[in-house]
């Protein structure tokens, strides 16, 4: 009987959501543990399982794994996510790259002004509709493909559909103009695990709130002064 | 025409010379194109061969390879740096991953406001000394092996040794608390594909020069 992964984060999207994604996009069932006090954060500092102090941690295969790009990678290897070689791999490590950076974009859009929310927001959806949806959208053009590699579903697929509906939350129709990938979200999100995960009482996280902010703030006492990009 | 590899990049550290490194270690030899001005760049990323616009951009076994992370695991699996299986992946990508964040950290000191710099770089030392050299120092500790993985070379010992070159650069005493690391270092340092890149004459870039900052973000900005 093998144990469920268990996540150690907040209570929200943070640097944990595209673990959460890919577990659930795998058909992997798992727990979660909340960071709630700077107590909880203490004790776990001191019983020395956050390498290096930080979280996301996830407990998987008698590992505690930390730093986000180690645990999705573990992931995608472990479920038959990450390609059949080194050159399949290659290209999903580059599409991933590019959805990471476009979504690292918003990880700090919580913590902003209001004033500079609505910069970030512009900010965001230019370099989304001006330089990662184009990339994207002449991919699946070139190969003509259901999936960004290999003909079959990939960590890629995962993290562009992430990506995808975090910019429409932002701007609904971020994907006009892209065709391409509209068809492609519709087919990703109606894969049953993905499906699942999509739909009302996942372990999907909604939009971070002022509740998350202060909780983050509270526990790591960091992130007071957080400027747009 | 060789098929070595192919690095486009700024003729400075950056992001590319992890690659470097990497490359070197393996005892790879490779080829260079340095961008001078922001039109070169953009050039580029017109005529296709940069995914995302940006570089740094490898040409390596048919591909144009963009996304560090994406270029450093190509290279270290392809070349045997990447541990034997998943979890001495998952081990080699919590090291690598925590330096890459050291570095970055270090890395940002020069674009830092003036008034600011001192104190970012003190935070960083910091950082070295109190959350990244225990962790190595530790983990050659408890198993007592010459390498950071599976008791062979891996591309997290590389990138050990490049990251403690570099805080050393800024503070020479660094590794003052962290003897298994200065024997590390002097280990890791005389293997020969290394030995070579630490020498004159390598592809090995020197520091950031201040006078070089404005030059560098009319290419990038």
């Amino acid at each position: 009987m093998a144990a469920k992964p268990v996540l150690y984060y907040f209570d929200g999207r943070g640097k944990m959501e595209s673990v959460r994604w890919l577990l659930a996009a795998a058909g992997v069932e798992f727990e979660e543990v909340f960071l709630e006090t700077r107590e909880q954060y203490e004790k776990l500092l001191q019983s020395g399982v956050l390498m290096f102090q930080q979280v996301p941690m996830v407990e998987i295969d008698g590992m505690k794994l930390v730093q986000t790009r180690a645990i999705l990678n573990y992931i995608a290897g472990k479920y038959n996510l990450y390609g059949k070689d080194l050159k399949e791999r290659a290209l999903i490590d580059m599409y991933v790259g590019g959805t990471d950076d476009l979504m690292g974009f918003l990880l700090s859009f919580p913590f902003l002004s209001a004033e500079d929310k609505v910069k970030q927001c512009a900010f965001v959806v230019q370099k989304a509709t001006s330089r990662y949806f184009p990339a994207y959208e002449k991919v699946l053009k070139d190969h003509g493909q259901d999936f960004l590699v290999g003909n079959r579903l990939s960590w890629a697929d995962i993290h562009l559909l992430e990506a995808i509906l975090m910019l429409e939350e932002k701007k609904s129709d971020a994907l006009s103009g892209f065709p391409l990938l509209q068809a492609f979200k519709k087919r990703i999100s109606s894969i049953p695990t993905i499906k699942k995960f999509l739909a009302p009482g996942s372990k999907r996280k909604p939009i971070s709130d002022d509740k998350y902010v202060e909780t983050v703030r509270r526990v790591l006492r960091m992130y007071y002064d957080v400027k747009p990009n | 025409m060789s098929g070595k590899p192919r690095l486009t990049y700024i003729n400075g550290r950056g992001r590319m010379e992890s690659i470097r490194w990497l490359l070197a270690a393996a005892g790879v030899e490779f080829e260079e194109v340095f961008l001078q001005t922001r039109e070169q760049l953009l050039k580029l990323g017109q005529d296709g061969s940069l995914l995302f616009q940006q570089v740094p951009m490898v040409e390596i076994d048919g591909m144009k390879l963009v996304q560090t992370r994406a270029i450093l695991n190509y290279i270290a699996g392809k070349y045997n740096l990447y541990g034997k299986d998943l979890k001495e992946r998952a081990l080699i990508d919590m090291y690598v991953e925590g330096l890459a964040d050291l570095y970055e950290l270090i890395m940002m000191n020069v674009v830092q406001p003036a008034d600011k710099k001192e104190e970012h770089l003190a935070n960083a030392l910091d950082k070295a000394a109190n959350r990244y050299f225990p962790v190595f120092e530790k983990v050659l500790k408890d198993h007592g092996h010459d390498f950071l993985v599976g008791n062979k070379l891996s591309r997290a010992d590389v990138s050990l040794l490049e990251t403690i070159l570099m805080v050393e650069e800024f503070k020479s005493d660094a590794l003052a608390k962290f003897p298994l690391l200065q024997s590390f270092k002097a280990r890791m340092s005389n293997i020969p594909n290394i030995k070579k890149f630490l020498q004159p004459g390598s592809p090995r870039k020197p520091p950031l020069q201040e006078k070089d900052i404005p030059s560098l973000l009319a290419i990038f900005s």
